[in-house]
């Protein structure tokens, strides 16, 4: 049995599940059907880099599971989406970068591992931003991936393959990673469900390092009920990752909110209209629905993105100094060791790699690391305060997930500083290690080339180790409309 | 600002070659990040005891001892070398003859 599209969209993780216990369908009807789609659309929307060959094979032994209910999950035949920065074992894994074009992984990352167990099926890896460095999936070497809903716009990025294939219907949900918007600005661009973690929530075993200290990997999915299912499936500590802990059982996630807005950061500049209005809608209804919304002070979030853009490359040249063509990976021949080195990794770093590096290695230098580097390490510590401070009165924080709606494919290529605003609200939150996500709040009004208007999205930040505020605030906006 | 001698230092530090026409548009992009960066130094400096003390991370560490078996993955990795010898990754030597 073939799922249309229609069918197919009307799909969460929990009825899909239901269906399959059913045996309404297979979960290889189901694969099946989203390949079906695959091949519709992907050539066009450059949403995966690869789709995995034996993708029938992997739902072929979830209905096994099934048909025997052994170790059966809500994940059980499941067609996922991997962002092509996590390893799955035996398969190419390219972040999207030349430097790895044939790199196959040789283990699985722990959160694959979790998923195997809980009998999902990867239909393949999706496209992203090289190495993960870019807020749009232009900086991909394999071309954009284009935004379901606006084919001349990006689907916005690091993880934006992954982003498009939730909201164009080419998988059920999908993994990214967030190291400064990274998971929720896509999701916001493509009409998803985004969650970054908190810091250490989720191992990183296996998943390619970009700046260790801000890195988490999260779900995309279509509602918040599959963002926390499939949150819940990959948590939790790991011995390989020294940062990921378990949580904690949650205390009582309050039933009406009390939530802050840092209106003077929203209001200085550069938030488009449609973003700011679309947001203070959705405010007015909290408002009636009698939850508290308040301005809150937070003086030092300025100072969040001249800190992130010292903090990260800082992090990203030293974490990429391991590609030297040695071990594995692209390799150039040069006249000495050195020469290899720089060969190679002229060859195989894109333009947006190469200057993260290089402003990572001027930040560390020795002249100017205590003007930058460790400046931006006492920033980070005022911006946490501030966080903290507000999260001593407030349940939540929320703001715009982007400051811009999707942009023109090509309009902000040639202008890294412009690319690099539109973070400006996701990335506080990576520098504070507190969990945020995005939660999709409507359309703007119709465009010409896009019919149904283009994806809104708001973001909500919790203290730490609260993802069940921002799971309670999801559900909220989703009922709220 | 940069000079076109710093961005030689930053290009052999980090271990890219760059052509000429690379570097120029290196240096322009640099200097622009550079001046928007430059605003943190009108961030007010953090004092002792102002920091957050109560931030929950902590390292959490394994014992040190073998998580793999030994030998167990050598072939998967070294299949991945771009020049491999025996159980040898090959490099280019480092000392002056």
């Amino acid at each position: 049995m073939r799922l249309n599209k229609e069918e197919l969209d009307k799909l969460t993780i929990k009825t899909a599940h239901e269906a399959l216990v059913r045996g309404d369908f297979s979960a290889v009807d189901l694969t099946e059907s989203y390949l079906a789609q695959i091949k519709e659309k992907n050539e066009e929307l450059n949403v995966y880099l690869e789709v995995f060959a034996d993708a029938r094979e992997q739902a072929t032994e979830a209905d096994r599971r099934l048909r025997k209910n052994d170790g059966v999950t809500l994940l059980t035949g499941i067609p996922l989406a991997i962002k092509d920065n996590i390893l799955i074992e035996g398969r190419k894994c390219s972040s999207a970068s030349k430097m790895l074009e044939n790199y196959t992984a040789v283990y699985d990352a722990t959160v694959i591992k979790r998923l195997k167990e809980c009998g999902a099926v990867f239909l393949g890896r999706t496209n992203m931003d090289e190495f993960a460095m870019g807020g749009s999936t232009e900086s991909s070497a394999f071309g954009p991936t284009k935004n379901p809903h606006d084919k001349t716009r990006v689907a916005g990025g690091s993880s934006g393959g992954s982003a498009s294939a939730v909201g164009g219907g080419l998988a059920l949900a999908a993994l990214g990673s967030d190291t400064g918007g990274s998971i929720r600005q896509p999701s916001s661009f493509c009409g998803a469900v985004g969650l970054k973690p908190t810091y250490g929530a989720v191992s990183r075993y296996g998943v390619m390092a970009l700046a260790s200290s801000l890195d988490q990997v999260g779900p995309i999915a279509k509602t918040t009920e599959d963002a926390e299912i499939l949150f819940d499936a990959i948590r939790g500590a790991d011995n390989l990752d020294s940062n990921a802990y378990n949580l904690p059982v949650y205390p009582v996630t309050p039933a009406k909110l009390n939530i802050g807005v840092p209106y003077s950061f929203l209001n200085g500049g550069g938030v488009a209209k449609e973003v700011l209005d679309n947001f203070n809608q959705l405010v007015e209804k909290l408002k009636q629905d009698g939850h508290v919304v308040e301005e809150v002070e937070m003086p030092n979030l300025h100072y969040s993105l001249a800190c992130y853009y010292v903090l990260m490359p800082a992090e990203a040249s030293t974490n990429l100094a391991r590609f030297d063509g040695v071990r594995y990976g692209l390799h150039l021949d040069g006249q000495d060791v050195t020469d290899d080195y720089k060969k190679t990794r002229a060859a195989g770093f894109g333009r947006e790699v190469r200057r993260r590096i290089m402003l990572g290695t001027f930040v560390l230098s020795a002249g100017y690391y205590d003007a930058y580097y460790n400046k931006a390490n006492q920033a980070r510590e005022l911006i946490k305060q501030d966080y903290l401070n507000v999260f001593n009165q407030y349940d939540a924080i929320i703001t715009p997930t982007a400051p811009s709606l999707a942009f023109p494919i090509g309009k902000n290529s040639n202008d890294p500083l412009q690319m690099y605003l539109e973070d400006i609200f996701t990335v506080p939150v990576n520098l504070a290690g507190v969990p945020a996500m995005s939660i999709p709040t409507g359309f703007t009004a119709p465009l010409e080339t896009a019919p149904k208007g283009l994806p809104l999205g708001v973001q909500v930040a919790a203290p730490e180790r609260r993802e069940d505020i921002l799971f309670a605030f999801g559900r909220l906006v989703e009922r709220l409309g | 600002m940069l000079t076109k001698n710093d961005i030689n230092n930053l290009t052999n530090l980090a271990r890219i070659d760059l052509t000429e026409e690379e570097k120029d548009k290196l240096q322009k992009d640099l200097e622009s990040i550079l001046g928007y960066i430059s605003e943190l130094q009108k961030a007010p400096n953090v004092t002792e005891g102002h920091r957050s003390e109560s931030y929950y991370l902590k390292n959490v560490t394994r014992s040190d001892d073998n998580p793999n078996e030994p030998g167990g993955n050598t072939e998967k990795i070294l299949e991945e070398a771009p020049k491999r010898r025996d159980n040898l990754f090959v490099v280019k030597k480092i000392l002056d003859n």
